[in-house]
């Protein structure tokens, strides 16, 4: 394991067997996370992205259970570790934030009570005096206002944002070398979904916590991540380096998802939009997942899986048609072709909105 | 663009811009007020979800509501359609008051108004079949005569939305999201309403399903002339179906204005925080270049004195602490702030 | 052709994999094959319900055939449960008995249900002061023991079997009401309700084809455990004297007049004991599987 990586996992298959079929949720990821690195997990619901965090974190559930593959942290493999060895780094070392904070707080704890228990848990070298001040410390930099008195409030006194943030000094209490964050903002408002990933990235700046982020927001990808994953029915589709990403999108799948975001500062006609719907992972095409979305499919992506391939500086994808016309064997080029079948949206993945950037600099100023 | 040349015509409070008059007024509400009563007697408490609402919807448009979660924007929506009663003020449609009207009156309206409802795993009786989700308005109103034309109409309205008639007998649950959000939307389109209020349709949906079912929208929208209230909270969705846009903050309207001058000039503080906050799905606009509201929603309970937004504005000054703005006319535009349009002036 | 269509849409459409809903038909399924004891009781009950429905062609002897000379006689080859103090068969008498017993079981349950259904919509639904009274109502119902106010009805009312239905479910509607009343009162705020509101659905419409249906999970579980509690009643009730009449077999009544014998023939006694508490732990077992299958949430409570 390299050392500048914190987190690395090496062919992952996490599998819900169910009663219908093997569920393959999660199918030979591999996905590593330096030291310091925000990276992004990003694909739509069902995709498995949940689920490869869950897997890091030992909470599958019966019928799901790593199948195959590593979860190395620090040097070990956290796949092969009991329930009980794994709480020992889980909540410390490794801790994780959900989508809906009011679930994951007890409701009849106040929230310092909670935070402090956390860090109490951890470090028994602390008596309960130093780990309220610890805790409401924490709480001013997560920047809770009043954390003196925010201490003694119970999760429904406060709002969802403040709620996600004592979540969030929950999980960076133990100075976590890895903080995963599930959906982190998508229950929230967009003024406070804002403040949080500002927070985030403040955090990574000043702790040098590195940050695994899932999530189904391009849009939080492109504010905060370094590094992105694009999953898609269980399997990397694409990985690159964020500006790279979103700069020579390569994937038809990705494609499609940026393209079909509606943006402001373009105002078309129609979306583009990717034909279908996500497939049922216990009845996948047996070629490429996606192929039976892809405008691009051939006979060889219905009936052979792609395998990642280098297309670009530390930039892999999974498709054939990229293979194919990187090798410059056949396969028409992929730019041209969505051009072709929506001028407006090809345009769309380059197009910044001129109006808010300038309007927003001028403020700053 | 330098919005500190932009011309501010004010004219009359209230009066509608001249550009306007020619288009039909379908739907107007007036000092639409709702008000949850949470603890009677002398120490009443109650929450102001909708306070003071002048809303006024053209046939064959888009309007859109926008704000934060707890704005109230859903409970206006809902105030219209009376799934909620309103507490003051009145809702004309059609220049008829239907917030003054009998339960019974109202029934010959209410096809004309329909709803879309956010949740499309909630919002479909999962003991219901598709066929009998969408019959239901037309077997209320006793629309057809037979099974037969009943089967008919049904068909013809899955074939509207998309969903293959092969399936009106399965159950929602054997259905994706979008597809259950089609169905809803057949359901809202089944009694050829003039108005469907569309309560945050496709924010429970994946990306790739969004778009499918916005484009859906405004494709029924011209099929059929519809006219839509848009309840959303991101507004690069509504810049994409809306044709004019209402922010919301706190129950009261801040800004009315049609969509490409609300994007490219707004005169609300509020709704400039507000665009600034979407997260862009591209990297070369990372946040760094934008401003950020700060602080939170303050409590719909205890209203603050004076603009309900001067607890977050950076640009309050002595009079928005006092008194509350009114909706002005800004040149065809409404903004209710003492400041608007010059706000960054002043920081 | 029809089935290859299904097959695609379920691969197209299906996105929520793991969580997929199923049917009520599958969850039974289900229960069937995780449950066993579910499984098993559900077998006996259904094994008593035959039982009973043919009595009269698998009974040897008829219901009140009396044989004076074979008084109180052991289990033997001609009366395979042995014979009680009028020389009657005692299986023939258990298996007219299961009839009284389980009609006596699932009538009272019956009432209850319709009662308790309609008004515990009415009461969520209407809120106010309907929802005031009918639950009021309720609460006395439930504040008295049952089978004290049973014994009291059965006493003014006479003993017929009419009575005893309107006695046994003269409480168990409470507890019905209860659980439909805050079961509508969750589902009044659903978006579906919501919705057929917005439509303009009739209020009736709404409580009857869209709230009752989607009652039914714990409707089933509360049916099938109130049975075992009626059975048990009617047979304290006849033990007492009370409840079903003589010379009618039920299992209570059986009990009753064994009493006298406990000590020189106990298979008397303990035979239609040991049926009653077969019959009540089935429908108990069954009913907790049911339970946990359909109605998640109630166990919890």
């Amino acid at each position: 394991m390299n050392q500048e990586n914190v987190l690395e996992i090496r062919g992952l298959k996490s599998y819900f067997f169910t009663e219908k079929g093997v569920v393959p949720a999660v199918d030979e990821v591999d996905l590593i996370v330096p030291k310091g690195k925000i990276i992004g997990l990003v694909g739509e619901s069902g995709c498995g992205k949940s689920m490869t965090a869950k897997s890091v974190m030992g909470l599958l559930r019966f019928p799901g259970k790593i199948a195959e593959g590593s979860i190395l942290y620090d040097g070990k493999d956290l796949a092969q570790y009991k329930d009980k060895e794994l709480r020992k780094y889980c909540g410390k070392e490794i801790s994780m934030i959900f989508q809906e904070p009011m679930t994951s707080l007890n409701p009849v704890l106040k929230v310092g009570r909670q935070v402090r228990e956390t860090l109490l848990i951890h470090d028994r070298s602390l008596n309960k005096s130093q780990a309220k001040e610890k805790t409401i410390e924490i709480f001013r930099s997560v920047g809770i206002p009043e954390p003196e008195k925010r201490y003694n409030s119970y999760p429904h006194e406060l709002s969802g944002g403040l709620r996600q943030r004592v979540m969030i000094a929950m999980a960076m209490i133990c100075k976590p070398k890895l903080l995963i964050a599930d959906e982190p903002t998508t229950a929230l408002d967009v003024t406070i979904e804002a403040q949080i990933l500002r927070l985030m990235k403040q955090l990574r700046d000043e702790t040098g916590t590195s940050i695994l982020i899932i999530t189904h927001n391009l849009g939080v990808i492109a504010e905060i991540c370094d590094y992105v994953y694009v999953m898609y029915a269980g399997k990397i589709m694409e990985q690159a380096e964020t500006f790279e990403l979103f700069d020579h999108t390569m994937h038809p799948y990705t494609k499609g998802l940026v393209a079909s975001i509606p943006r402001i500062g373009k105002n078309p006609e129609r979306l583009y939009t990717i034909p279908g719907v996500v497939p049922n992972l216990l009845h996948l095409p047996k070629g490429c997942a996606f192929s039976n979305r892809c405008q691009y499919a051939t006979d060889r992506c219905r009936s052979e899986k792609a395998t990642l391939i280098c297309a670009g500086e530390d930039h892999y994808i999974r498709c054939f048609h990229v293979e194919e016309e990187l090798a410059g064997t056949g396969g028409a080029p992929l730019q041209a072709d969505l051009t072709q079948a929506e001028p407006e949206q090809a345009e769309l993945t380059q197009a910044k909105p001129a109006d808010t950037q300038s309007v927003s600099t001028e403020v700053q100023a | 663009m330098n919005r500190n040349d932009v011309q501010i015509n004010q004219t009359a409070p209230g009066k509608i811009p001249d550009r306007s008059d020619s288009r039909e007024i379908l739907l107007q509400t007036n000092k639409l007020t709702k008000e949850f009563q949470l603890k009677k007697g002398k120490n009443a408490l109650c929450v102001h979800a909708v306070t003071d609402v002048d809303l006024t919807v053209y046939k064959g448009e888009t309007l859109a509501l926008v704000g934060e979660s707890g704005c109230g924007k859903s409970t206006l929506g809902r105030t219209i359609v009376r799934l909620l009663e309103a507490t003051r003020g009145n809702v004309l449609f059609h220049d008829k008051d239907i917030t003054a009207m009998s339960e019974k009156e109202f029934r010959s309206i209410r096809p004309n108004m329909q709803m879309v409802f956010q949740d499309p795993y909630a919002s479909l009786d999962p003991r219901m079949t598709v066929r009998r989700i969408i019959a239901e308005p037309l077997i209320t109103y006793h629309i057809c005569s037979s099974k037969e034309e009943l089967d008919r109409k049904v068909m013809e309205l899955m074939k509207a939305v998309g969903v293959p008639v092969e399936f009106m007998n399965r159950y929602p649950h054997q259905f994706s999201g979008g597809q259950r959000q089609r169905i809803g939307i057949a359901r809202a389109l089944a009694l050829q309403p003039e108005l469907i209020i569309c309560d945050e349709p496709v924010s429970a949906l994946d990306v790739s399903v969004q778009s499918q079912v916005l484009n859906l929208l405004k494709d029924l929208q011209e099929q059929y002339g519809l006219t839509y209230l848009f309840i959303g909270h991101d507004l690069s969705v509504i810049n994409f179906i809306a044709d004019r846009i209402c922010v919301m903050f706190l129950g009261s309207v801040c800004e009315i204005a049609d969509k490409d001058e609300l994007y490219s000039n707004p005169l609300h503080p509020y709704t400039s925080f507000l665009m600034d906050a979407i997260p862009q799905a591209d990297p070369h606009l990372r946040e760094s270049k934008r401003k950020m509201i700060t602080g939170e929603i303050p409590s719909p309970v205890n209203l603050p004195a004076g603009c309900y937004f001067h607890t977050r504005c950076p640009y309050a000054t002595e009079e928005c602490l006092k008194e509350k703005p009114q909706l002005k006319d800004y040149g065809g535009r409404l903004c209710a702030c003492h400041h608007a349009g010059d706000f960054e002036n002043r920081n | 052709m029809d089935e290859v269509k299904a097959m695609d849409f379920n691969t197209e459409n299906l996105s929520s994999q793991i969580g997929e809903k199923d049917g009520i038909k599958e969850k039974l399924w289900r229960m069937c094959r995780q449950n066993k004891l579910a499984a098993v009781s559900a077998i006996v009950i259904l094994l008593i319900i035959l039982l009973a429905v043919f009595a009269p062609v698998i009974a040897p002897y008829g219901e009140s055939d009396t044989s004076l000379t074979e008084r109180l006689a052991g289990p033997s080859s001609e009366h395979i449960l042995g014979t009680d103090y009028l020389g009657r068969d005692v299986f023939t008498r258990l298996l007219y008995g299961a009839r009284v017993s389980l009609v006596i079981g699932v009538m009272p349950s019956i009432i209850a249900l319709v009662v308790g259904v309609t008004l515990g919509l009415l009461a969520g639904y209407l809120g106010g002061w309907v929802d005031y009274v009918i639950m009021r109502v309720a609460d006395v119902m439930l504040s008295i023991p049952s089978l004290l106010l049973a014994m009291v009805v059965m006493y003014i009312m006479g003993t017929s079997v009419v009575t005893l239905f309107i006695a046994l479910s003269l409480t168990s509607w409470a507890s019905v009401a209860r659980v439909v009343r805050s079961q509508t009162l969750s589902l009044k705020e659903t978006e579906y309700v919501e919705a057929a509101r917005s439509i303009g659905v009739k209020r009736w419409t709404i409580m009857f084809r869209h709230i009752m249906p989607n009652c039914i999970p714990s409707l089933i579980v509360l049916f099938t455990l109130n049975i075992p509690s009626a059975i048990l009643s009617e047979s304290s009730l006849s033990f007492l004297g009370i409840g079903v009449q003589p010379p009618s077999a039920s299992w209570g009544l059986m009990v009753n007049e064994a009493k006298q014998y406990l000590f020189t023939s106990p298979w008397l006694c303990l035979i239609p004991c040991l049926v009653i508490m077969v019959v009540v732990l089935a429908f108990n077992f069954l009913g907790d599987g049911l339970r946990d299958v359909l109605d998640p949430y109630m166990k919890k409570q």
